[in-house]
């Protein structure tokens, strides 16, 4: 069986760390604080509802969806704004955030007006996309053209990371019935649900609904990046996502198992987005999958898992293809948080850099036919305009050319910050 | 904990286990075959020259990123690939000042002055043999006959030619060929005159076989190669059986199956794609066949490679593979 698409690597998948450990609710205390960060989400950061002193219900909307690409915040706790500043990110160094003391642990969130529209209750609920790429769910259920198709991706394919897997076994249900409501909603023909292949009771657990529900399983190749939208698309259906458009133009859109289940609660629940289960693994005593209130702590995840085996080195948030290394754990649980993984140095690869010995690999990994090796020269001499030529924008950032290369060479950095500049060139010729 | 002091670096967080260093010392052991059989048949003659290349090489590798304030990156291990290629290239009974002029023009010349590692355009081993053969003809090509180290120990050299040199001077001086090069299967073991490491086809293929596997190097330029070399050399020798050996002695004897698993595959000097390499494949294929069926030389495995290492930015910047859904250009 062919990955269905070009390209890919097979890492160490390190899931067993926490396959097998059900999703643990966290339990919190009167007096602790969490700090929900106003920026979850592509697009415009929330603007702030509250003031400092002000007391604040578990799932009251705190931030305001500012602009199209935008979504709302809820407060996932009962308790008291402390402050409102800057918080630690992952991605952008620093976010504006709300720090609420919490008054009542217990508290569960308050619900949402359920009356409204789907999209505009969807934007209500705050809802997002939960396999880390986190563009505000409601745009995407807005599609400007006929829809065919629903993926629901539970491809997972990030190694260590397992809380959707989790989710796909424990709230089975749930999530087809959120993609279910997407599905009627939009007047979708066909609902397709993708799980690799490494997932075998997931993909039992999807089956034994089949025949209340009408939708199929499709079980895909392991191979990283399979839950890439365009990789996901091009297994399951053999359509290919031109460069630079959305799935929508193939008449497809794709949600993430997680995405689902907060759809789901948010339509017939009436619950806002304020907690999220995360896979907190790698140098701990107890690896876990926890469910987590947006705004903790990520020191607070990592003593629940009993603290740290040996030196911490390296701490990323979100999958180790795709996360981010944080400077420190002081930094809250956002609705991106897919993963909190721990690396002592012994756990880290070698970095040791050579010169490119253009061996080709980067090439044969590339699940978007690229070459980083020839591009990371354009890029290393600020060759931009070439590297617009040679297709940098349709680099998905997967980081598989990097993870193959054997001189260490940062490629996917370089067509990261590479990409930005090449956006500025295309606007400008836009603009003549 | 010591948690301020917490390592940030892009993504990925973790990598394939396989390093530079790692892949060049795979291209060391899929040549052991070959130097086995260089060592039996040729005895202290073929380990002399291994050890001196490696000093030589080695030192001037040192010597030279010492110059150029580089790190010494001895470490890489790509030196003593190139060090080990430059013996195989050599004829057995080489003298010690040929193996240093080799070393210094494959280091400094073909590596360190375009820049070291990745940056040399062409096979340092093969500038070097070139270098040589054209500058001092008489040394690298008085070759000396193999005897087994098991049947005889003393370190006399009697001379040999190579098959496909000795054909060479038979169809220059008669018009054809006049020994009968029937018994072929000495070319296939090695039990020929000629460059160390050109002698037995069978270890180098076992080695070529091997670095596939290891996905080291892919199957597409010794297959291209050696097809369209054939492509060629079969269809003459069916016409012109007096001028020309059979395709198998061609196949199996001279550079051409350490060139098209070794020295072709060269990563630095061979184009980065697939479809690339398959049009490089073809071009030492076609040049090889050409050089030794029509050209002065008896042997056209160097010559060929360098000229289709020279086209290889061309290849690389014309042959880009389609992207996933690639657009129009904006």
């Amino acid at each position: 069986m062919t990955n269905g698409f070009i390209g890919g690597i097979h890492p160490d998948y390190k899931k067993t760390l926490t396959a097998d450990k059900p999703i643990e609710k966290l339990s919190y205390e009167k007096d602790e604080i969490v700090s929900v960060p106003l920026s979850q989400h592509i697009g415009a950061p929330a603007q702030e509802l509250v003031k400092k002193k002000e007391q604040v219900l578990c799932g009251q909307k705190i931030g305001a969806s500012k602009g199209f690409i935008s979504t709302n915040i809820h407060s996932s706790v009962t308790g008291e704004v402390v402050s409102i500043g800057n918080l630690n990110s992952p991605l952008t160094g620093k976010v504006k955030g709300i720090n609420i003391k919490i008054s009542n642990p217990e508290d569960s969130p308050k619900q949402i007006d359920t009356g409204k529209k789907f999209q505009d209750l969807i934007l209500e609920a705050g809802i997002v996309g939960m396999g880390g790429a986190t563009f505000p769910t409601h745009v995407k259920l807005s599609p400007p053209k006929k829809i065919d198709t629903l993926i629901i991706n539970g491809a997972e394919c990030e190694p260590f990371l397992t809380c959707d897997y989790r989710l796909m076994i424990e709230s089975t249900e749930e999530i087809i019935k959120g993609a279910k409501i997407i599905q009627d909603e939009l007047k979708i023909e066909k609902l397709i649900i993708a799980v690799e292949d490494n997932k075998p009771e997931a993909i039992k657990a999807f089956n034994k609904y089949i025949h209340g529900f009408n939708f199929e399983v499709k079980a895909l190749p392991t191979v990283y990046p399979q839950g890439g939208e365009k990789q996901l698309i091009l297994s399951v259906l053999g359509r290919i996502v031109p460069e630079g458009k959305l799935p929508l133009e193939v008449g497809v859109i794709v949600h993430n198992v997680a995405t689902c289940k907060a759809l789901y609660d948010a339509v017939e629940n009436g619950l806002p987005l304020t907690e999220r289960a995360v896979t907190v693994t790698g140098a701990v005593k107890e690896p876990k999958n926890l469910l987590v209130k947006i705004g903790t702590p990520v020191s607070k995840l990592i003593d629940a898992c009993g603290g740290y085996v040996g030196e911490p080195e390296k701490i990323v948030i979100g999958g180790p293809m795709m996360g981010f290394s944080a400077n420190t754990t002081d930094m809250p649980v956002s609705k991106a948080t897919s993963g909190v993984i721990v690396f002592r140095k012994e756990d880290l690869p070698s970095l040791k850099m050579t010169n490119c010995i253009r061996c080709g690999r980067c090439v044969s990994a590339c699940p978007m036919g690229l070459v980083p090796a020839i591009m990371e020269q354009f890029a290393i001499s600020e060759l931009y305009e070439r590297l617009l030529d040679w297709h940098v924008l349709n680099c998905i950032e997967c980081g598989c050319c990097s993870y193959v290369c054997p001189a260490r060479r940062p490629l996917v950095g370089y067509f990261k910050t590479g990409k930005r500049q090449v956006m500025n060139i295309v606007k400008e010729r836009e603009n003549k | 904990m010591s948690e301020n002091k917490l390592l940030v670096t892009f993504s990925p967080h973790i990598r394939d286990s396989v390093q530079t260093d790692k892949i060049m010392l795979n291209v060391i052991y899929a040549l052991i075959p070959a130097i086995a059989v260089s060592i039996y048949y040729f005895g202290f003659f073929a380990l002399k020259t291994y050890i001196l290349t490696i000093i030589f090489t080695l030192a001037f590798e040192a010597l030279f990123l010492k110059i150029r304030g580089r790190r010494i990156t001895l470490d890489d291990n790509s030196a003593l690939v190139t060090a080990i290629l430059l013996a195989m290239n050599l004829p057995p009974a080489s003298p010690w000042w040929l193996i240093l002029i080799g070393s210094f023009i494959a280091i400094v010349v073909g590596k360190q002055v375009f820049g070291g590692l990745g940056q040399n355009p062409f096979n340092p081993a093969l500038v070097a043999r070139v270098f040589l053969l054209i500058s001092w003809p008489a040394q690298m090509t008085s070759w000396i006959k193999p005897t087994p180290i098991i049947e005889n120990f003393n370190f006399d050299s009697v001379s040999a030619a190579t098959p496909l040199s000795q054909a060479k001077t038979e169809l220059i001086s008669n018009g054809k060929i006049l020994t009968d090069f029937s018994d072929a299967s000495a070319y296939f073991l090695g039990n020929i005159g000629g460059s160390l490491g050109e002698i037995s086809a069978i270890a180098l293929i076992l080695g070529g076989l091997y670095l596939i596997y290891k996905k080291i190097i892919s199957w597409h330029i010794p297959v291209s190669y050696l097809a369209s070399f054939l492509i060629i050399v079969i269809p003459y020798w069916l016409f012109f059986p007096d001028k020309s050996l059979s395709p198998f002695i061609h196949l199996f004897t001279g550079g051409l199956m350490l060139g098209a698993f070794f020295m072709a595959t060269d990563m630095v000097t061979s184009p980065i794609t697939k479809k690339g390499q398959i049009i490089f494949g073809v071009g030492c294929g076609v040049l090889t066949a050409v050089i030794r069926l029509f050209g002065g030389y008896p042997e056209g495995v160097s010559f060929a490679i360098l000229i289709m290492n020279a086209f290889v930015p061309l290849i690389d910047y014309y042959i880009r593979p389609e992207s996933l859904g690639e657009a129009e250009k904006v």
